[in-house]
């Protein structure tokens, strides 16, 4: 009887522990994730122009310290912006309201996270207020087109032409004949 | 030379051809071995919960190297966030079903070989037969099922404890961040890269059990057969759960 019982206690303990495993992994480590508890957060809003591939989850820093996460990246169909949502910690509760907030990029292939700098103003931002001052995530391939079309402009008088002295030399005349 | 060559084809072949009449006489006696789910339940206890321990601390070495391994690589790209992804898809898809696959044929795989072959050399499963007991129903059928029962759940257990391997040495030691090690890890692993990890546990459950159970019943009656039963079965195991490994990955590929 005895010996049932723990055998029993083993069989029940794996398989509880295998469906676990697999619940866990199922739910915690895809797209369709559930999130348990929470710590004392206010959440604030900010409108972007183009939020890259900023994901929900990412972090909010200010001066490299983590102070939230982004929990919600909507859509609002009349400015067409993108509408960030951020969780953040209420030990951080002082952060002026004329703060701005920029979509960064972690390393050369990393993730985006949203980086705020402080303004200077005496009233603080509470919950559910709104960052006014954004600046959108930078999108490698818009920037190359601008620099592109800087150097069919004006081959000559680039401002990188000074700090790479090699490269708009070649470059520019490809961009200049793709203009013609 | 040539002969033997031969001699040594048509034996392979006709030892392939007993593994699949010995698989579909298990399959045909499937739903009487189910009846009897006690005995089932003592073998998923015997392959699955005794194999816990090292297959919790293999998965956590493993999750901790791979932790190590790709935080280094990762960084001579800039992109240590993605240490996460990295660690849950190799998990997930290959370490997971194969390491588990190649601990337990070590584990639960020789202890099923050698148990049949000594009842086999101690005309156990003969005296089953003389009381008209069928030992394939009887003994057979329900320590397969434990095995392919225990596979996937083994698996899965694996891969979970690597990931918080993998975490432990990525987030805590190297200081990846870890909202970025999760959110990346849940943006980009799919419900089909579980998928794909859940059916090669259970093809190579199938594989694993099969070859051990065949092993030990038709091992021959003697100390040196039984011991040459358990060495095949891991050797054999080992081969077929890389080339299914193989197979099943392109498939899904």
């Amino acid at each position: 009887m005895r010996k049932t019982r723990t055998l029993n206690l083993g069989t029940g303990t794996f398989v509880l522990l295998g469906f676990a495993a697999l619940f866990f992994l199922t739910t915690q480590t895809t797209s369709r994730g559930l999130s348990f508890g929470s710590k004392p957060h206010y959440d604030l809003t900010a409108k972007f122009d183009n939020v890259g591939d900023l994901k929900v989850g990412a972090p909010v820093s200010m001066s490299g310290v983590e102070m939230g996460r982004v929990t919600k990246i909507g859509f609002d169909s009349k400015e067409y912006k993108a509408v960030v949502t951020m969780r953040m910690d209420e030990r951080y509760n002082q952060i002026p309201t004329d703060s701005d907030a920029s979509i960064y990029t972690q390393g050369l292939l990393g993730g985006k996270f949203i980086g705020l700098t402080a303004g200077g103003a005496d009233t603080y931002l509470k919950d559910k207020d709104q960052i006014d001052f954004t600046q959108s995530a930078f999108v490698l391939e818009n920037l190359i087109g601008q620099v592109l079309a800087n150097f069919a402009k004006n081959p000559s008088q680039s401002d990188s032409a000074k700090s790479a002295p090699d490269t708009p030399a070649a470059a520019a005349p490809k961009a200049t004949e793709k203009k013609q | 030379m040539i002969e033997e060559l031969w001699e040594s084809t048509i034996e392979s072949l006709v030892g392939l051809g007993s593994v699949v009449r010995f698989l579909l006489r298990l399959v045909a006696e499937l739903p009487r071995g189910l009846m009897r789910i006690d005995l089932v339940a003592q073998q998923i206890y015997n392959a699955g919960a005794l194999s816990l321990v090292i297959i919790m601390l293999s998965g956590l070495f493993v999750g901790m190297v791979l932790g190590l391994q790709g935080f280094e690589l990762l960084q001579r790209f800039g992109s240590e966030e993605a240490l996460g992804t990295a660690a849950a898809i190799g998990l997930v898809k290959e370490l997971g079903p194969v390491v588990t696959a190649l601990l337990f044929a070590g584990r639960a795989g020789t202890a099923l070989a050698s148990e049949l072959g000594l009842m086999r050399a101690t005309d156990q499963l003969s005296a089953m037969e003389m009381m008209a007991v069928d030992p394939i129903r009887r003994v057979v059928v329900p320590r397969f099922l434990g095995g392919v029962i225990a596979m996937p759940l083994l698996a899965a257990i694996f891969s979970v404890i690597g990931i918080y391997g993998a975490q432990l040495i990525g987030v805590q030691i190297m200081r990846v961040d870890a909202g970025s090690f999760w959110s990346q890890m849940r943006a980009s692993v799919g419900l089909s890269d579980i998928n794909e990890g859940i059916v090669k546990s259970c093809i190579f459950g199938v594989a694993c059990s099969l070859i051990a159970v065949y092993e030990g019943y038709y091992a021959t009656p003697t100390a040196e057969g039984v011991g040459r039963a358990t060495t095949r079965t891991v050797v054999t195991s080992a081969v077929v759960i890389l080339f299914f490994d193989y197979l099943i990955t392109a498939a899904f590929l």
